[in-house]
């Protein structure tokens, strides 16, 4: 096992994690900043293959490439310690544990995913989900791609698609028309914001956008067991009344975003909500260690700056220059709440789910064996329910949605690692 | 494309782009069935971004890794759950 140590460990390298490091280095403390991928820019500037990172994204990595930041690529922590500042992280099969004086939680956010039949087949995949396999090379020209869910995550995705020569059949967003219009006007005042959405709705120009249907079920080859077997060919969409089929190849659908808070409960910070409380200088609960960006709440790549950059400066104990970030921060975060109410999840997404969808992807646990119980900890308990190797992340999310079940406590280790690891075995192979 | 490497998929030879992530090469070879479920479906990435591992296959003899988190290597073995 490696032993590291450091005044301030971030973990997570999307902009929140860049901002934080980035300022609590230029303040002249020793940074250390973690992420799980192989390169730094989290999910919203993860770059493509053999292409150059967007203006923004590029100006806040060179400022890390000259901060003096220590960056620990391809490390996914499993285990905490949040008084005696100690992570734990698996690192190439190996143990590297990290001791900081601070610690800035920066986990960011992942999809939500919702059960519909059908949404186990090949070929389902998340829409920021297939973003992201499509930077990571996955070719999709040609190939007919219907996008759906909810959230502005869905044009970005249909736009990128767009340029990868993918024919994008449709985005079929459940949010009503009346309410999308009723949050463009209540946004107009962030100028800036709603001339990227308009770019995002240009981008995927020649893609009709439907607002008010969702995914009623998926379908295909099914029974086959072959290799080329079961996979998607059709895709049924409601609005509630009507219905409509699609015959595609994919379907990039996801339900908006959630935090990533395992690590912080791991911890033991409060979550409130869904995402981890934090004061005016982005503290939370526990002594010493800090949040900034998505893990606090969804509000995009902006609004992590400015909390990032305010967790850096606290931790830095510079608390004029972090409050030199509130201003701009109160303003993403009422946008951020604007489209949170815009993008409210309607009840009617449940009525896709039935007895024989799975909701468990991992133990393949159905919505029928679910009804059998009245709590997260009872289905766990008699039906392995989010006990798989995602550890209820994906299903954990969708039993909150479809039952109002409350996920409960996180254990260490927090994701599978291997047993080597565990030890802090230099190699366990 | 531009520049290939040679993966070893399932015992073939197969070139993938060079500095692509595994998940995104095996998709683009065609690839469905990354992993067996519990009841037998075939399961292939949903999430893209380590989370619902529904990507895992065997690389280079070690089970269960991420091919969503894995960059393609030279040489590189993976194995997934055959039928």
């Amino acid at each position: 096992m490696s032993g590291r140590e450091c005044d301030v460990l971030v973990v997570g390298a999307g902009p929140a994690g860049i901002a934080a490091a980035c300022c609590a280095a230029e303040c002249g403390r020793s940074v250390l900043l973690a992420d799980e991928n192989p390169a730094c820019g989290g999910q919203i500037w993860r770059a493509e293959r053999s292409s150059v990172a967007a203006p923004a994204a590029a100006a806040w990595l060179a400022r890390l490439a000259s901060s003096g930041v220590e960056i620990l690529p391809g490390a996914t922590a499993f285990e905490a310690d949040g008084d005696a500042g100690r992570i734990r992280f698996e690192r190439d099969f190996k143990t590297v544990e990290v001791h900081c004086r601070r610690l800035i939680l920066a986990t960011g956010a992942r999809e939500l995913f919702l059960p519909f039949p059908g949404w186990t087949l090949p070929g389902v995949v998340g829409a920021g989900g297939l973003q992201a396999l499509v930077k990571g090379g996955f070719p999709v020209a040609g190939r007919r791609v219907l996008v759906a869910g909810s959230g502005p995550l869905l044009l970005a995705a249909a736009g990128l698609l767009g340029r990868h020569g993918a024919n994008v059949l449709g985005v079929y967003e459940q949010t009503s028309l009346t309410d999308l219009g009723r949050v463009l006007l209540e946004l107009r005042t962030f100028h800036k914001k709603i001339l990227e959405a308009a770019g995002l709705a240009v981008a995927a120009r020649g893609a009709p956008l439907r607002a008010g249907w969702w995914v009623a079920a998926a379908g295909g080859a099914a029974g086959d067991v072959s290799e080329e077997g079961a996979r998607l060919e059709w895709v049924k969409l409601t609005d509630g009344w009507r219905q409509t089929k699609v015959e595609c190849d994919l379907l990039a659908c996801g339900y908006g975003l959630r935090p990533s808070t395992e690590l912080a409960q791991l911890i033991g910070c409060r979550v409130s909500a869904g995402a981890v409380a934090v004061d005016e200088f982005q503290n939370t609960t526990v002594d010493g260690v800090l949040a900034a960006g998505e893990v606090t709440g969804i509000g995009g790549a902006e609004l992590s700056l400015e909390e990032g950059s305010v967790a850096g400066y606290a931790a830095a104990d510079e608390p004029e220059r972090a409050r030199a970030h509130f201003a701009a921060r109160a303003r993403y975060r009422g946008f951020a709440a604007a489209l949170e109410r815009a993008f409210a999840l309607r009840k009617e997404l449940k009525g896709a789910v039935t007895a024989e969808t799975i909701v468990c992807r991992c133990e393949d646990v159905t919505a029928g064996r679910l009804g059998e119980f009245r709590s997260w900890k009872e289905a766990k308990l008699g039906s392995r329910c989010g006990m798989g190797a995602c550890q209820g992340r994906t299903c954990g999310a969708a039993a909150e949605f479809l039952y109002g079940w409350g996920a409960e406590s996180v254990r260490p280790p927090m994701v599978p690692v291997r047993v080597g690891t565990l030890a802090g075995d230099s190699d366990p192979r | 494309m531009s520049e290939t490497v040679r993966i070893i998929l399932n015992g073939d030879e197969r070139a993938v782009p060079a500095g692509a992530m595994l998940a995104a090469a095996l998709l683009g070879l065609g690839l469905r069935r990354f992993r067996t479920s519990v009841h037998g479906e075939p399961r292939a990435p949903l999430c893209g971004m380590g989370v619902c591992q529904e990507c895992r296959v065997t690389v280079d003899g070690r089970l269960h890794v991420r091919s969503c988190m894995t960059p393609c290597r030279e040489g590189m073995r993976v194995e997934t759950d055959e039928p």
